[in-house]
This record gives structure tokens, sequence and C-alpha cells, in this order.
């Protein structure tokens, strides 16, 4: 987006105290800076911004650089330790009744997805064998309940409903009795979206709350959600005592500081966050992972960690001087593949490697864990020779390889334009670093380096 | 209930969020510093304003107060005033339309920002006025979406184009132009699924709903209209940039910004991209999505 990610900037303005043992007052006070507009950059709160910033720096100061990272890493990592751990370090699970059935009830402004999370959270439930109720108490947007009873209907859970001209509360009370009567453990009650100046509508809020006593109250949040998510947060909080909160959109390209926000104000744990369209798009929440989407700077501690782990030294080593000459064959890139595959899923990767989206051609390629496996198809198709010169592949061969590896013509071509592109990139990257290398007279990039590098 | 003063009224919460904070910061006979400059920063910064746009509006003011040897905090409130009076431009956006024939409008935006109420509620107005619309209902994806939308229909007494849950939205929107050709609608209103903006494939659909209204109707959308919520943050850039590209936006309709909505995001997107809000909506009932008018905005985050 406009800025650059908080990684680079802080690279360089630590570049020049490269080599200094401990964080003065001054070095730590510019960094702040960078700190605190990367995280108003992602609509994290002012006022929390302001305490955090204030936390770390008095954290920072002082504190000797550890000798494998630079003074700007090292900064990052305390504001990385500190956010994870101001989102709850572990992870949160829901709160069970111990009298079944246990009631759920989901809150929030209009439009935050709330129905939609209910579904996804039924499935969820179904999931571990449970036997969840829907409870339909959105009377007033228009098709709402319509909206509840598809999403049962889909996933086979029943919904309960009394149409639209029964006050939600009656609503809520008469399902949860007959969620006891008809045996389900779990009740999932939709509300409707309102926001949270609506002194009626809130009061309604706490009435059904009154009158179910559900165990898990949940804010539902869209992380696209600006300044105003704290007073939202706080508001339904006063009046509800919410219990966790659900993320939602979480798979767009926000940087989603509302998070950070409204565990700061409520003081509750985010339990899931929503990442997709698809009704079992739901995911536990992990603090670690939104602390550097926060920052947008890419989970590269804990990839350095991950491929430090998994990678064979030697291989790597091996594989980092074939791309600096750049003859890298299409058996390096199998033997890569594999690497990379222990590491985890492949579009996970990427998201950790800052300037990622950036690079060029990096926008377009679709990352798609089964296509590994199809790749690898295809290079063991190959004969040895055609591995290490790709040029010899012709017409006749390129049919051999698509009817050995059961994929088209098309597929073969399409690996062995990518390849070549990735040659292309590969170049681009030497170029850059002895660029690099040039104008500052010192080894690395910082932020630049390939993953399978050590 | 004149249009300035329901537009005031709707604007109370923005106005008392943003402009609340820098009147008191203001009239204390306040000297300006470091300190004033600071305490400003951060009250637009809680508006949603944007570190970007914040920090350009800052450094016009520290220029102006410099050069005109301003001292008293009370003596920038005109120029800030004018920074965002240029900011916003002078000029009322209204919707375009055919003004002879049928004029199309097609909604797009990222999901749950309102875009089938805004729809209902144009449709009412527009039928107020004595116009035939016509709805078409292409958000085939999200489950009850197209029901919501007949309901809408109903309730403004208006015909709804749609085809089953699941099916193609592009046949839709083009069964809708149909439709309004065939019975001699005078708006046709196209609904969307919502989507987020980083999902190509999505937006590639919805490139295709683009292309073929075009096909159908070459002047056509007259107007794309990218509805915000106004409690989102900085993403909204996001959002207008990629749907723009995907659709030509020509205009935004900002959803809920009554209530607490901090609004700030408008003058962000402003200045960013250019685009200008056409609507607003100020809160639930039809009447309440308002055309906007970038002064009157202005003029009412400074009424007394």
């Amino acid at each position: 987006m406009v800025f650059e990610s908080l990684a680079n900037r802080l690279q360089d303005t630590f570049n020049r105290l490269r080599g200094k043992g401990k964080l003065s007052e001054s070095d730590v006070k510019e960094a702040m800076r960078e700190v605190r507009l990367a995280l108003l950059e992602a609509d994290v709160n002012f006022k929390v911004v302001k305490d955090f910033v204030e936390k770390v720096r008095e954290r920072a100061i002082g504190q000797e650089v550890l000798q494998s990272l630079t003074p700007g890493q090292h900064v990052i990592k305390i504001v990385n330790d500190e956010l994870t751990e101001l989102m709850g370090g572990s992870q949160a699970k829901l709160n069970i009744s111990n009298k079944p059935p246990t009631v759920i009830m989901m809150v929030g402004l209009q439009g935050a997805g709330k129905t939609t999370h209910t579904g996804k959270l039924a499935k969820l439930l179904q999931k571990e064998k449970k036997k969840p109720l829907l409870v339909a108490c959105d009377i007033y947007r228009p098709a709402a309940i319509k909206q509840l009873q598809v999403l049962g209907e889909q996933l086979q859970v029943p919904v309960f409903s009394l149409g639209d001209q029964v006050s939600p509360v009656e609503i809520a009370r008469k399902g949860l009795e007959h969620a006891i009567s008809y045996g389900h453990d779990y009740v999932l009650i939709d509300t409707a979206g309102r926001l949270h100046i609506d002194e009626t509508l809130m009061d309604e809020l706490r009435n059904i709350k009154e009158a179910v006593q559900p165990s898990e109250i949940l804010l539902v949040v869209d992380a696209m959600t600006g300044q105003v998510a704290v007073e939202v947060a706080e508001t339904f909080n006063n009046t509800l005592d919410v219990t966790g909160t659900i993320l939602t959109k979480l798979d767009g390209d926000t940087r989603g500081g509302a998070a950070l926000s409204i565990r700061a104000v409520t003081g509750t744990p985010i339990k899931y966050v929503g990442t997709g369209e698809k009704i079992d798009a739901i995911e536990p929440f992990h603090p670690d992972r939104m602390a550097s989407r926060i920052l947008g700077m890419g989970d590269v501690l804990t990839l350095i960690e991950k491929a430090q782990a998994s990678i064979d030294q030697d291989k790597a080593m091996d594989l980092e001087r074939k791309m600096r000459n750049a003859d890298f064959t299409l058996e390096d890139f199998l033997d890569q593949l594999s690497q990379v595959k222990n590491l985890g899923p492949l579009d996970q990767i990427l998201g950790m490697l800052p300037g990622m989206n950036k690079v060029k051609g990096m926008q377009n390629m679709n990352v798609d864990d089964k296509q590994i496996n199809r790749i690898e198809a295809i290079i063991q198709s190959m004969t040895p020779a055609e591995r290490r010169e790709p040029k010899l592949i012709d017409s006749s061969r390129r049919k051999r390889i698509a009817k050995g590896s059961g994929m088209t013509v098309q597929d073969v071509n399409r690996l062995l334009k990518q390849f070549e592109e990735m040659q292309k990139m590969m170049k681009q990257f030497s170029g850059m670093a002895k660029k690099m290398k040039g104008k500052k007279g010192k080894k690395g990039l910082g932020g630049m380096k390939f993953p399978f590098l050590p | 209930m004149g249009f300035f003063s329901k537009f005031k009224e709707g604007l109370t919460k923005t106005r008392d969020a943003l402009m609340g904070k820098v009147e008191s910061l203001i009239s204390f006979g306040r000297k300006i510093d470091e300190e004033f400059y600071e305490e400003l920063e951060e009250a637009l910064i809680m508006a949603d304003v944007g570190v970007n746009t914040v920090m350009g509006i800052m450094d016009d003011l520290r220029s102006a107060a410099k050069k005109q040897k301003l001292t008293e905090a009370e003596e920038l409130k005109p120029v800030l005033k004018q920074i965002l009076v240029e900011l916003m431009g002078e000029d009322k956006a209204e919707l375009s339309t055919n003004r002879d024939g049928l004029t199309v409008i097609l909604f797009v935006g990222v999901n749950g920002v309102g875009k089938t109420t805004t729809i209902g509620k144009l449709a009412n107005q527009f039928k107020a006025e004595g116009k035939k619309v016509i709805l078409a209902a292409g958000d085939t994806f999200r489950a009850g979406a197209i029901e919501q939308l007949e309901v809408w229909g109903q309730r403004a007494g208006v015909d709804v184009i749609k085809q089953g849950a699941g099916s193609d939205p592009a046949a839709v929107i083009f069964d809708g132009i149909q439709a309004a050709k065939a019975r001699k609608a005078d708006v046709l209103l196209c609904d969307t699924a919502g989507r987020l903006q980083n999902k190509a494939n999505l937006m590639d659909e919805l490139n295709k709903i683009y292309r073929v209204i075009r096909r159908e109707m070459p002047e056509a959308p007259h107007e794309t209209l990218l509805v915000l919520d106004a409690t989102t943050g900085q993403n909204a850039l996001s959002q207008a940039k990629l749907f723009g590209e995907a659709t030509g936006v020509t205009g935004l309709v900002l959803t809920k910004l009554d209530g607490t909505a901090k609004g700030g995001i408008v003058i962000a997107i402003r200045k960013e991209l250019e685009v200008p809000v056409k609507m607003v909506g100020l809160g639930e009932k039809i009447d309440d999505l308002q055309p906007f008018d970038p002064k009157d905005f202005v003029d009412a985050l400074f009424a007394e």
C-alpha cells in the first residue's frame, strides 16, 4: 500500500547504527516513531498505540542487541513479542457450560458477519460431533432469518425461528426451551446487527442475555474496522460483558489493527477468525500471526526459526551458490520443493516474507499446495538430462512428460515457462544483491533474503 | 426538515468525534505550540482521516501558521477549514443519469457494507420521483441475499429480476438489462455479492458483470457506486483502488455514517484517489440516504 513495511523502514532507520551493542534512548525514540506510524496505519486505536509505544520504549532502552540480529531487527522483535503478548499469548477455547446446553450469543454491528459466522461456528461444532441448534433472533433485517435457514439447510443443522413478529427475547427463550427438549448440546443465537449507540437495541441484547444466561457472548467484528473499533468494543462490553471476539474478513488485505484495539479495551480473548467465504473458513486465532500482520512485516522471525529447523544446511549453501550463479536446474527446483513442503503451507510461507507482495511477478503466482505435487509429478517424469537442460524438451518430449505425469501438455508448458521466469527473477535478485553490496559496502540485504538461504 | 439540517443532524457524531476535540483544543485561547499540533494530529487520526492525509494537513497548517505568523490556536480554525474545503472540492457530486432512456447503476463493495439496503432505499427514492425502477438480484452467492432484495422490491413496489441462488451473476444482470429495456424502465439498480478486493477470481467475476453491461449498453453503467462502510479504517483506500480497477468506480456511497462513524476516511479517499462521495447513509430510515455535498460536509463539521 502507501507505505513500505515497518521492517524496511526500521531497517533504514537503523542502518547507520549497525554494530552498536546497546540501544540508546535516542535510537529507540526514532524507532518508536516508525512503530507508531505503522500501528496507526494498521488502524490500531490511537490511545492503544500511545500506551503500547510507551511500554515498548521502556523495555527497549538499554537492551543489549542480540548478536544474531541488527538493532532494527531487535526492536522489531521486542515490538513483536509485546504485541503477541498483548493479544493474549495462547489460544482461547470456547467456554462450555457444565449444565448443557451451552448457549452462545452472537452480537455486533451491522454487516460484521454475525449470521455467516453463526453458521461457521455450527459447522465447527458439528465436526466435533456436537448437536447445535441455531436460533434466528434477527427480526429486523429483511431475509436475515431466511439466510440463517439456508445456512442451516446446507449444514443440516436445525434452525429455530418464530418469524419476525415475535420479540427476539421471546424467540431466544423459546429457542433454549426447544434445545433442551430436543437434546441439543449447543445453542447459537444470531442477533440483529446494531449500532452500539442505539440504546433500545442494546437493551434488547441485555434482555436476551438475562433470559438465556449464555456462557459465551461473542462480539463479531469486521477486521477492517477503523478507529471506532475501540468505542464499539467498549460499549458492547460494558453492556453485556462480552466473553470473546470473532474477527471476520481477515482474508482481505487489511492489517487488522482493530484486533489489538479490541483486545486492549475488553481484555477478552479473540477466539476465532473468519478467513473466507466458505462455511468452513473459520480458524482459531493465533496472536503471533496477527502481530506480524499488524506490523505489516511478514513473519520474519518465525520463518527464520522454521527454516533453520527444517532445512538441510549443506544443501542450502549449495543452493545459494547455484542461485547466485543462476545455474539452478529443475532438479534443484524439485529438491527445493520438497524442502519447502516441510516448512508448511506455501501461501503462509510467502505471507511470512516481508515485501513479497511487491516482488514483480509474485502477485499473480497463485499458490496452491496441490500445485506442488503436480509440479513434482511433472519434473519426476523428466529424464535427468532434461532436468538439467530444460532446453532439450521439445514438443514430443513434452507430450511424453505430460502422459507420464498425468498432466496436459499445457501444464508442462506452463511449468517450463514459470521455471524460466523464476530463473530470470533469480538473476534479478542476485543482480540486486550485488548492487546493494556495492552501495552500502555491507553484505546481505536484511529483508530481501530468500527463505531457503540460511 | 431541510437538507442541511438533516445532514447536520446525521453528522452530529462525526462532528463531535472530529471537531469536538478540535474545538476544545482551539477555544481555550491556546497558543500554537508543538503540543497543540500533536493533539490536533491525534484528533484527526482518531477520526480515521488516515496517517498519510493527516501528515499532509499538518504540514499545510504549520506552513500557513508560519507564513501568516499566527500564534493563537483560534486563528488556525479558518485555515483548517480552508484546507479541508480544498481537499474535498466544492462541487456537489450528483448521480449521473441518462436523460432519455435507461439509467444503469451498478453497486459493488466488500461484504456487509450495506449494498442491498442502499439499493432498497434508492429504489424507493426513484420510485417516489415517479420513475420506473427495476432491481437485478446479482448477489447469487450469499444465503438469503435474493430474498432480502425481494423484500425491498415489495416495499418499494418495484420489480426484481432474479435467478436461483448460485447462478451466474452476469447472466442475472444481462436479464435485468433486457427486462429493463423491454419494460421501458427508467432506472436499473444492479446488486452484486460482497467480495473482498484482494480475491482475484471474484474481482474477475465482477469485471465480467461490468463487461456484460457495457456490451449490452455501451454508455452504461452510468454510475458504478462503491458502497463503503463508514466505520472502515485505512483499508477503504485499498477497496477504492481495487474495485476501481475492476469496475471503473465513479463514486462512493458511505453507509452507516450516523452512529459514531468517524467518516474521516472520506477525506483520505478524496485526497488519495480522487473518487467523489456521491451519497451518504445517515440512518436506518428510507430517506436517510442523502446526496453528499462536500461543502456542506465541511460546514457541518465546523457548525456551532
